[in-house]
């Protein structure tokens, strides 16, 4: 009976912590989009974070963009062609790409580089005491550090999404018209008919929504790196923190992927 | 409520778990005036302070700021309060992507609406106060632990502000920098007349930059007085914690300190065979003017310079001391006035033969020392003797460095 009694108050004080974590996280999110909107407004900051999550991720979200794109060529090719439908290639990667496959690869792509870069910063000023520094000169650390990070983000990732769903079609492009040989003609004829405004308009209002949700996962892992239940003191906690700011962000990416699909099916 | 305290703890008690840090803490803090916060390591210092701006709460009791209770002021009240506030962290706390004169200008830029000249002119001011303007280019990574301590100092006094808290300051920093940055703190209070509450383990220096005391042992205030006072605290660890410090020198200028001499002072009183003894004060004039443009370095030199010479004209058995920022006490036991008359007479003659100091900068600076003699008689406190020096303070010795 002790035994069982011990059981339901471990998991109830897992619950409880979790859910406090849970309420924590709304906070701190609430707070930082609210303060996204109250002047004056850091543009400098802005700028900066935007060089930080955006210009410097365009290598990365292009390398794997394109050699997504051919992938999706060589597979579309050989599953088309067994219906006769190789025509249909151009369209297929496309909407393949613009639709799903670009904004989701996008934001993990920029999780893994920029996502950690951010929960690290913050968690490394948050064990150097920079952050507090910041309220004892009564700066507001959540307005100067990570609503700019959100801004960012949110401008950055679909401006990343655009670029990596052009070179992922080139790359399609490769594999169907100069690899395998299907007409040039047909190949951007099918992608440009079977595309419509909704669709590119779809596929850039996903990564909006991932970009906060990367932005302020991970700036909220770093902030308060040092009394997540995670553990971990000093540079552990700040690891710590890298690294689920990543798993989680990444997972909640995708969870969010599919109910955002189902709304703007 | 007294108007002069403007942060007063009251029954403070903070915990981490099941670990008390701070143990019902009574203490006030009054305007205008520097409290030093003395004590072992890992007392609880650091958390004190951080509860006097708001980045801990308590436990338990209640921590007032100008009379009104810190855990009830509204959002706005609180950012108010907390405007009035600087503080200098014990590591320097510096933002590691932005250059030291960035770093410095932070808060002007971030919680002001001045221009950019202006805030030049105030970071540039402040750093060049505390003699590091030849960094300002540099990023707090390339600086080494007594620079971030002094560019933190600097973050914390741009503001002008009107409460500074300050842990640490000279912690790493060599006996020089030590007491500039004391004198720099010292002689900014006197200027602006702020609240400082310094947190330091610096005993001999700190006490010469402070007009109160508390002394914090295992979490509990054992010791809240004047400075003067602290060596005659009856509490077996302020005597052990006295004792410790008793045979320090001021390590610049190889001095005593004051406390020292007040100590020794009083011993002389009670010890019948010393019941008679004379004292000389001497003090640089001028010295100010130097620290402000030759840099507090020199100041000190020029005091150090000073300090050799008359223990090497006077005898052995005399006890000589720091008593202010400008101020040499001289105790000669068993001599009385007429002799010590004699002496300083002669000690003015031999300043003309005073070797002069090597050139400091590109300014030429004059000082003046002057000395008063006075004799013990029978007052009980060492400044009504210093007191009564002033009565025959004259000028001994007109100096240039140049």
């Amino acid at each position: 009976m002790e035994l069982i009694l011990e059981q339901i108050r471990s998991h109830g004080a897992q619950t409880l912590s979790s859910l406090r974590a849970l309420g924590k996280l709304s906070l701190f999110v609430m707070d930082a989009t609210m303060l996204c909107f109250h002047a004056p407004f850091k543009w400098k900051r802005i700028v900066e974070e935007m060089f930080h999550i955006g210009v410097k991720s365009v290598f990365v979200v292009c390398l794997t963009a394109f050699f997504t794109g051919m992938v999706l060529g060589l597979q579309g090719y050989y599953t088309l062609s067994r219906f006769g439908s190789e025509g249909l290639l151009g369209g297929a990667v496309a909407l393949t790409l613009i639709r799903e496959l670009g904004p989701v690869l996008t934001a993990l792509m920029v999780t893994g580089r920029a996502g950690s870069f951010i929960s690290s910063e913050l968690g490394s000023m948050r064990i150097s005491e920079q952050i507090d520094a910041l309220y004892t000169m009564n700066i507001n650390p959540i307005k100067y550090l990570v609503s700019p990070k959100i801004i960012a983000a949110v401008l950055a990732v679909p401006l990343l999404t655009a670029i990596g769903d052009m070179v992922g079609i080139f790359g399609g492009y490769i594999t169907g018209v100069v690899m395998l040989d299907l007409n040039s003609g047909v190949f951007i004829n099918n992608m440009i008919s079977s595309t419509d405004m909704s669709d590119v308009v779809n596929g850039l209002i996903k990564p909006v929504f991932f970009g906060y949700v990367l932005a302020a996962i991970s700036s909220y892992r770093g902030f308060f790196c040092d009394s997540l239940r995670t553990g971990g003191k000093g540079s552990e906690a700040v690891s710590t923190a890298t690294t689920s700011s990543v798993v989680i962000s990444s997972v909640t990416i995708l969870i969010s992927d599919y109910i955002l699909t189902a709304f703007l099916m | 409520m007294d108007t002069d305290v403007v942060i007063e703890f009251n029954n403070v008690t903070k915990s981490f778990g099941s670990q008390v840090i701070l143990n019902r803490i009574n203490l006030k803090i009054f305007r205008g005036k520097v409290t030093a916060i003395i004590g072992k390591s890992g007392t609880g210092k650091t958390v004190l302070l951080k509860h006097m701006i708001g980045l801990l709460e308590p436990t338990s009791g209640d921590i007032f700021f100008e009379g009104k209770n810190m855990a009830k002021l509204r959002p706005e009240e609180r950012q108010r309060a907390r405007s009035k506030f600087s503080y200098m962290f014990q590591n320097g706390a510096l933002f590691d992507s932005i250059n030291i004169y960035d770093n410095v200008a932070l808060p002007l830029r971030e919680t002001t609406r001045l221009n950019e000249k202006e805030i030049r002119r105030r970071v540039m001011d402040k750093l060049e106060k505390l003699e590091i303007t030849d960094i300002v280019e540099k990023y707090p990574s390339e600086i080494s632990g007594g620079m971030k301590k002094r560019v933190g100092l600097a973050r914390a006094l741009v503001v002008d502000p009107e409460i500074i808290l300050i842990d640490e300051p000279t912690t790493g920093l060599d006996p020089i920098r030590r007491n500039a940055v004391h004198s720099m703190i010292s002689h900014m209070q006197r200027k602006f007349g702020f609240t400082a509450v310094i947190v330091s383990h610096d005993i001999p220096d700190v006490f010469y930059v402070s007009q109160r005391v508390a002394m914090l042992d295992k979490g509990e205030i054992i010791a809240d007085c004047l400075p003067e006072e602290i060596p005659f605290v009856d509490n077996s660890v302020v005597k052990e914690f006295i004792k410790g410090v008793e045979n320090l020198k001021d390590e610049l200028t190889g001095l005593h300190t004051k406390s020292q001499i007040t100590q020794k002072f009083t011993i002389n009183r009670a010890i019948p065979a010393e019941s008679f003894f004379s004292v000389i004060l001497f003090r640089i004039d001028g010295l100010d003017k130097i620290n402000e443009t030759l840099g507090f370095i020199t100041g000190q030199k020029v005091l150090k310079h000073l300090a050799a010479f008359i223990e090497s004209f006077l005898r052995v058995s005399c006890e000589h001391s720091r008593y202010s920022d400008n101020q040499i006490l001289t105790i000669l036991p068993n001599i009385k006035k007429m002799m010590a008359d004699l002496l300083l007479r002669k000690l003015g003659e031999a300043l003309k033969n005073y070797p002069p100091l090597p050139p400091e900068g590109f300014q030429a600076m004059s000082y003046t020392i002057s000395a008063g003699v006075a004799e013990s008689g029978d007052m009980t406190h060492i400044d009504h003797v210093v007191d009564e020096t002033e009565k025959t303070m004259k000028v001994i010795g007109r100096f240039h460095l140049s």
